[in-house]
């Protein structure tokens, strides 16, 4: 993993949405990162924290508010030119949670996985379509014969599988995995994890991995944001974050994060925070160290570090 | 010794498919003591679903029970017919599912969709049954109960649903819970939330509480005793201490080194090889054979059965016969079992 090798930048990234006249949703709210090449970046927060909003506007599924976004130092908010289009469309692409949801349940699993070629025109001939395909499943664990059968003939981790097929297909550089294996059985999501972190060394691949679990982000990513209503509260090495959490909410979630251990269970001690006392708006961005950093006022930062 | 609530033996439930009888329960044996709680774990299609839904007496209109007895109260739940089961849904044993918002009705307040099940059970008057009601939505930490008493389930959180749920389930004071993956729809701090909930309700009426879920951690909270269930049987339980520390069967094995481990995150995450067997066709022998790297060859022929390694613990492997060749539990899970035991030892002197 390389320090200056940026793959992605995002900078002031702002997601609101307008609910009527009155209201207006700040989902993501001023969130500025880095991502390196071939690294893990995990983002972790409850539900509404704006993880997924996160990683949806970075794709582009929605068109960010203000801020801006640099893959491979192109810009991808606002008008795009064809060429960056097509970069978007091939390099970075997305794992979704429910396997189920995301797959067209009338179309084979042939046709879903040529679909992101179909649409780029990036085979000469009907055979070699199909022979990316049968490659693509056998490297994702599954085998040729299930190309013409439909999702619903295929347990959860082959759904799942096959989300991940179509993703890589198109060869990209940057995934983006939002809970892709939050729906599945314990003995499964190794098998997914496991997979993903072998392709990443084959290929190289950079992930944005994107959950509520926190072990198993702490287990993929190399580093961890911590997300609260829309704002990044923590970022670091996720080391840092998980020996040395310094912003109450990361706190917090950490301590509710039951341990496969009885007896430790037994005394385990949470804390608990609501938020309510601290206007995030007022924080900055402070260093602890290295990469480490917390949004916090002056005062906010003296305390929680003095605990 | 604790007095028994509940006693399954032998349970054998089958599904009428189009594509044949599928025995979703082959042979499942355990019991529940007073005010414990016993997890059943295993992986999506173990038949740990189908168990509680035959305890409650609610079995899809294709599944029968083909053999097996559950006593309670001295009383075969299996033999009841949905008449009969009526005075006993609600009233001594309650369930509560994974997903709130699909077990509540939109359309009702939650004042009201508590009271139902107040007056469906109790003898009460309206007026009473009101009190009741709002003595409920305080019991499972519902502030201002007046007030909540008048919203719609889509007027509250997630986790504040699931208390909802909670209460119905308590309304007519069951003896037994079951509770089928409450806490899976719900985030971790939420979900921390409701087990607390659960555990501080359980000490003060004193429920029997069977727990499934597939979550280790929410086990290790959780769980007075572990049931391991596969292909349709049980084929390990004992005291929690004994599952993590000391797990005898290969298929436990697996599914504790599966969860991450953090001293070592380098290593690939242990993945069970292969699927499930399809229970269409129960394979002959150990079901688990197939995929473990420590079967031997008599797994293939003939099932084993429950072998006893303490007066709490039992396992269902060969590897615990006397003619099997000694095979001890991965070098993995032994390191973590040590570092659990360290870790304990850490956290007890804090």
């Amino acid at each position: 993993m390389d320090q200056n090798d940026v793959i992605l930048e995002v900078s002031n990234l702002k997601q609101y949405f307008k609910m009527n006249r009155k209201f207006t949703v700040k989902a993501v709210d001023d969130v500025s990162f880095k991502v390196f090449r071939g690294e893990t970046f995990g983002i972790v927060g409850e539900s509404g924290s704006g993880k997924s909003t996160t990683g949806r506007s970075l794709i582009k599924l929605y068109e960010p508010t203000s801020g801006s976004v640099k893959f491979e130092g192109k810009e991808l908010t606002g008008k795009m030119n064809d060429e960056t289009k097509r970069l978007l469309r091939t390099k970075l692409q997305m794992i979704f949670q429910d396997p189920m949801a995301s797959l067209n349940p009338r179309k084979t699993v042939m046709n879903i996985i040529a679909q992101g070629l179909d649409i780029h025109k990036l085979y000469n001939s009907a055979g070699e379509r199909e022979e990316m395909v049968y490659q693509m499943l056998e490297t994702v664990g599954l085998s040729r014969e299930h190309a013409h059968r439909y999702p619903h003939e295929f347990s959860g981790g082959q759904r799942q599988r096959i989300g991940i097929a179509r993703a890589l297909i198109m060869s990209p550089s940057f995934v983006i995995c939002d809970e892709a294996i939050s729906a599945l059985d314990v003995s499964i999501q190794a098998q997914v994890v496991n997979l993903l972190k072998k392709l990443q060394n084959e290929r190289g691949l950079t992930y944005i991995f994107i959950a509520h679990d926190l072990s198993m982000v702490r287990y993929i990513s190399n580093r961890i944001a911590v997300m609260h209503r829309g704002k990044i509260v923590e970022i670091g090495l996720s080391d840092d974050i998980y020996n040395n959490p310094v912003h109450p909410y990361t706190r917090a979630l950490l301590s509710a994060v039951p341990h496969p251990n009885p007896h430790v269970e037994r005394y385990r001690q949470r804390t608990y925070y609501d938020g309510k006392d601290v206007d995030y708006d007022l924080g900055s961005y402070h260093t602890i160290n290295g990469q480490h950093m917390v949004l916090a006022t002056d005062d906010e930062y003296k305390s929680w570090t003095a605990q | 010794m604790k007095e028994k609530i509940l006693d399954v033996k032998d349970l054998c439930v089958n599904f009428k498919t189009h594509n044949g009888n599928v025995q979703a329960i082959r042979g499942a044996s355990f019991d529940l003591y007073k005010g414990e709680t016993l997890a059943i774990v295993g992986e999506s299609g173990s038949g740990k679903s189908v168990t509680t839904k035959v305890l409650m007496g609610i079995l899809a209109k294709n599944g029968e029970i083909a053999s097996g007895e559950a006593l309670y109260k001295g009383v075969d739940l299996c033999k009841l017919t949905k008449k009969q089961f009526v005075a006993f849904r609600g009233k001594e044993i309650a369930m509560i599912f994974q997903d709130p918002m699909t077990s509540l009705n939109p359309t009702m307040t939650i004042g009201k969709q508590i009271k139902e099940a107040v007056l469906e059970h109790t003898k009460l008057k309206r007026h009473d049954a009101k009190l009741r009601t709002l003595e409920l939505i305080e019991l499972v930490g519902i502030t201002n109960p007046e007030e909540r008493y008048r919203q719609y389930p889509h007027q509250l959180s997630g986790g504040m649903r699931q208390r909802v749920v909670i209460a119905i389930a308590l309304a007519c004071e069951p003896k037994i819970l079951i509770a089928d993956e409450p806490t899976t729809a719900l985030d971790v701090t939420i979900q921390s939330q409701i087990l607390e909930l659960i555990k501080s309700l359980q000490k003060q009426i004193g429920l029997s509480i069977i727990f499934i879920t597939h979550d280790l951690g929410v086990v290790a909270n959780m769980a007075d005793r572990v049931a391991v269930m596969y292909a349709g049987k049980i084929i390990e339980y004992g005291t929690v201490e004994e599952i993590f520390m000391s797990p005898a069967q290969p298929y436990t094995w697996g599914l504790l080194a599966s969860v991450p481990d953090m001293a070592n995150k380098d290593i690939d995450l242990y993945s069970i090889p292969g699927a499930p067997p399809n229970l269409l066709y129960p394979p002959k022998g150990d079901a688990f054979a197939l995929r473990s790297e420590y079967a031997l060859k008599i797994d293939f022929e003939e099932e084993p059965p429950l072998f006893k390694i303490t007066d709490t613990h039992y396992a269902a492997t060969w590897l615990l016969d006397e003619r099997a060749p000694k095979v001890e539990m991965p070098e993995s899970l032994k390191k973590r079992a040590q570092a659990m035991a360290k870790e304990a030892l850490a956290y007890g002197s804090k």
